[in-house]
């Protein structure tokens, strides 16, 4: 397959492992060669954490300013903090629905006014894909699975080679059963979100 | 059971680097593994902890420090077993005396000892280059680019450590230990049941006096002449491409100069040499490698490791070969490398014309609040920390006090608002800076240290602090687990997994007590005004006093009870 760059950022305890595990055993599964690398340790208590993952045969497991093909927020403040490592042509998805840093919940900094800055995104970038994630997955049955919306954001996108059945399997066989059918629906939705447009 | 022991030879698992040694190991036939948690090494020990009840005559345990766990790898493996420990770079440190003479005893059953730097100090306080522990210690060093080649050279190492008869350093980085990537596995060695070795007595070997030291010391020099022949020969050093321009390269970096390369169009023109069997540095593949060489570009993270190899191989040979890395700037010493940093690089030692391409017009976005790694919502750190402070405050002794920490999650005490974590060095040095503390100043000492960095290197500092009449106020913050690392038992631990059920429990406040310790109180940091009531007396007198104070990890807690 053609070689793609995915960066997907978030707050730790986003989820953001389990979104990039079921896209690497999506892959797996396809036969396309996938590497990644992620974030464990200190930066998963309420720190940013980040996935790259990169497809096609790329050994890098890590990703360069100028090189993210596709971007995946799951968090608004964190979509922007991540731009500088976007091309103009990189392809953004993101939720919109935020989570506070602790610093800004102690008063010791402002959370920004988001509307004016996610307009400013879809002017500068030619595919930007906006949504209410975390509402999405509270309606799918729960807000954990925002990281499944996202997922299947990505997978709607029709970019990647991976069915959107094999996604599918890959959230059966990753995520426990209690939690699997809010999982499945939570991707649907956000299928849904990058398909129909 | 978990997919890593069911894989079949040939099938394709997608693994962390560290899974991946794991899943070497037990093909390479592990019988007794030690460890002590640390990021980025940590999901070794935590993987072989959960598969030991699956996999009869594996042995595991979580040790108390990463010495011990040095300890008893050593003598497993003296006793002709194979065995392995895991650490983080700052873990090697606690070990190095071990190491240092462990070298020179060697072992019979093959020993591996995982070394995970940790470049960028992602999760730790210094970014050391750990190499420099193999050429130290004069034993063979072996450093995986990915999770395929950590899962085979784990495998090999025991070989290599019993061909040899030395324990054999697998050094990762964060990038490697932290990369995930499909792995094709290979052949599961068969745990059917106990298998006990036997310690052959030969004190001439095994207990290194002076007389004896020397004579191993000889041995350890033979064997490194030895192992310099086996890295010449390593298919883990690979060359790719051909060419009068050169790139010595080892690591992670590997997979960014292999895509500079194909990226830049130079296969045809370059030779790369990438190092996996670095210690001792492979010196008649490196003459060969350089004797038609122009120029060439040394790429490792950290320290100027392999460059200085080459220097002398160059100098040795009296090879006229220009040598560009660290010390010609073309790349740095500090931080983790990005492949776009080694492309850069790449272009720039070989005279090609590359930029990075234009980046999007971002004048527009706004300030974005920081979002550093805090304490978890109703973390009972942050309570003990309230209570603490309020005492202190009401006594006016808040301004001059001082408050030495420790290595855990209660390290983040140094942000706002709690802002009561002011010296820090290593695990156990709250116990031991006090001290120093206590007798260099007149200020008002009150420390920190968690359950589990107690028993790692805090108990024999208190002793010191009891025997030298040490004034000021230890915090021991029992919150019944190894938190920051992913909830790794503790000896004091109430709150147990199902098979730990069994254990003694050794109580923190008896140890204290124990150690000479007159003034010990326990408190339950969520209950305030019964707290500060009890520790008030504490925190005003001038003598040596220690607080527990117990509450769980709310994720723990969480995780045990489910």
């Amino acid at each position: 397959m053609e070689r793609k760059r995915i960066l997907a950022v978030g707050v730790g305890g986003q989820g953001i492992l389990l979104f990039s595990r079921v896209l690497g055993e999506t892959a797996l599964a396809s036969g396309t060669a996938v590497a990644m690398s992620e974030v464990h340790g200190m930066a998963q208590r309420g720190g940013v954490v980040e996935t790259n993952i990169v497809l096609g045969g790329i050994r890098s497991p890590l990703i360069s300013e100028g090189e993210v093909d596709i971007l995946v927020g799951l968090e608004p403040v964190e979509t922007l903090r991540a731009l500088p490592r976007a091309r103009q042509d990189t392809i953004i998805i993101s939720s919109t629905d935020p989570v506070i840093p602790q610093i800004v919940k102690d008063g010791l900094a402002p959370y920004p006014d988001l509307e004016e800055p996610l307009q400013r995104l879809k002017e500068t970038f030619p595919r930007v894909y906006l949504f209410a994630g975390e509402q999405m997955a509270r309606e799918a049955g729960t807000g954990k699975a925002l990281n499944m919306v996202v997922l299947g954001a990505l997978a709607g996108l029709g970019i990647l080679p991976f069915s959107r059945d094999s996604f599918l399997e890959a959230i059966r066989k990753l995520v426990k059963p209690k939690f699997l059918e809010a999982n499945l629906k939570a991707f649907e939705a956000g299928f849904a979100v990058t398909a129909s447009s | 059971m978990h997919p890593i022991i069911t894989a079949k030879p040939r099938d394709k698992l997608l693994l962390l680097g560290n899974e991946a040694i794991v899943r070497g190991a037990l093909e390479g036939g592990l019988r007794v593994a030690a460890a002590y948690p640390g990021t980025p090494s940590s999901e070794i020990g935590n993987l072989l902890f959960q598969l030991q009840r699956h996999l009869p005559g594996l042995y595991f345990e979580f040790s108390t420090n990463e010495k011990v766990a040095m300890e008893v790898a050593a003598a497993a493996a003296a006793s002709g077993l194979r065995s392995l420990t895991c650490m983080k770079h700052v873990g090697l440190n606690v070990a190095a005396d071990a190491l240092m003479t462990l070298a020179y005893i060697g072992v019979k059953g093959g020993m591996v000892i995982v070394t995970a730097d940790d470049p960028f100090c992602h999760s730790s306080q210094n970014e050391q280059d750990n190499r420099y522990y193999a050429r130290l210690s004069g034993l063979p060093m072996l450093e995986p680019s990915s999770p395929q080649e950590a899962c085979e050279m784990t495998k090999y190492a025991f070989e290599l450590s019993e061909k040899l008869e030395l324990p054999v350093l697998l050094r990762t980085t964060t990038r490697v230990s932290h990369a995930r990537a499909v792995v094709e596995v290979g052949e599961m060695a068969h745990y059917e049941g106990s298998v006990k070795g036997k310690f052959e007595k030969d004190p001439r070997r095994w207990v290194p006096v002076p007389a004896v030291a020397r004579v191993r010391h000889q041995i350890l020099l033979e064997k490194m002449r030895e192992a310099m022949i086996l890295a010449d020969g390593s298919h883990w050093n690979r060359l790719y491409g051909k060419g009068p321009r050169g790139i010595l390269v080892s690591g992670v970096a590997v997979n960014y100069v292999l895509d500079a390369v194909e990226e830049l169009n130079l296969s045809e023109q370059l030779e790369v040499l990438a190092l996996g069997f670095t210690h001792p540095h492979p010196a008649g593949l490196l003459t060969d490698f350089l004797k038609d060489k122009e120029i060439v570009l040394v790429v490792e993270e950290l320290e100027p490791y392999l460059e200085e190899a080459l220097r002398v191989v160059a100098q040795e040979r009296n090879l006229q070969v220009s040598i560009l890395g660290k010390s010609t700037g073309h790349l740095p010493r500090l931080f983790e490398f990005t492949p776009g940093q080694v492309k850069e690089a790449v272009a720039r030692a070989f005279g090609l014309d590359y930029s990075r391409p234009d980046p999007p017009d971002l004048s527009w976005v706004p300030e974005l609040p920081p979002r550093p790694p805090t304490l978890c919502p109703g973390c009972p750190h942050r309570e003990t920390y309230r209570v603490i402070k309020e005492v202190l405050e009401e006594l006016g002794e808040l301004p001059r006090s001082i408050f030495p920490t420790d290595i855990g999650c209660y390290t983040l005490g140094l942000l706002p608002p709690i802002q009561m974590a002011d010296y820090l060095i290593c695990m156990g040095s709250s116990v031991g800076s006090a001290a120093g503390f206590s007798v260099a100043t007149d200020q008002r000492i009150v420390s920190f240290i968690g359950d589990s960095t107690f028993f790692h290197a805090g108990l024999s500092s208190l002793a010191n602090a009891v025997y030298n009449r040490h004034r000021f106020t230890l915090v021991i913050m029992d919150n019944e687990t190894t938190a920051m690392t992913g909830h790794q038992p503790v000896p004091s631990q109430e709150l147990r997994p199902p098979e730990l059920e069994d254990r003694p429990r050794i109580d923190l406040e008896e140890v204290v007590k124990a150690l000479g310790v007159s003034q010990v109180v326990s408190i339950n940091p969520y209950k305030k005004e019964e707290a500060k009531a009890v520790i008030r007396p504490l925190l005003e007198g001038e003598k040596l006093a220690v607080i527990v104070s117990k509450a769980p990890c709310i994720l723990y807690r969480a995780r045990v009870k489910r």
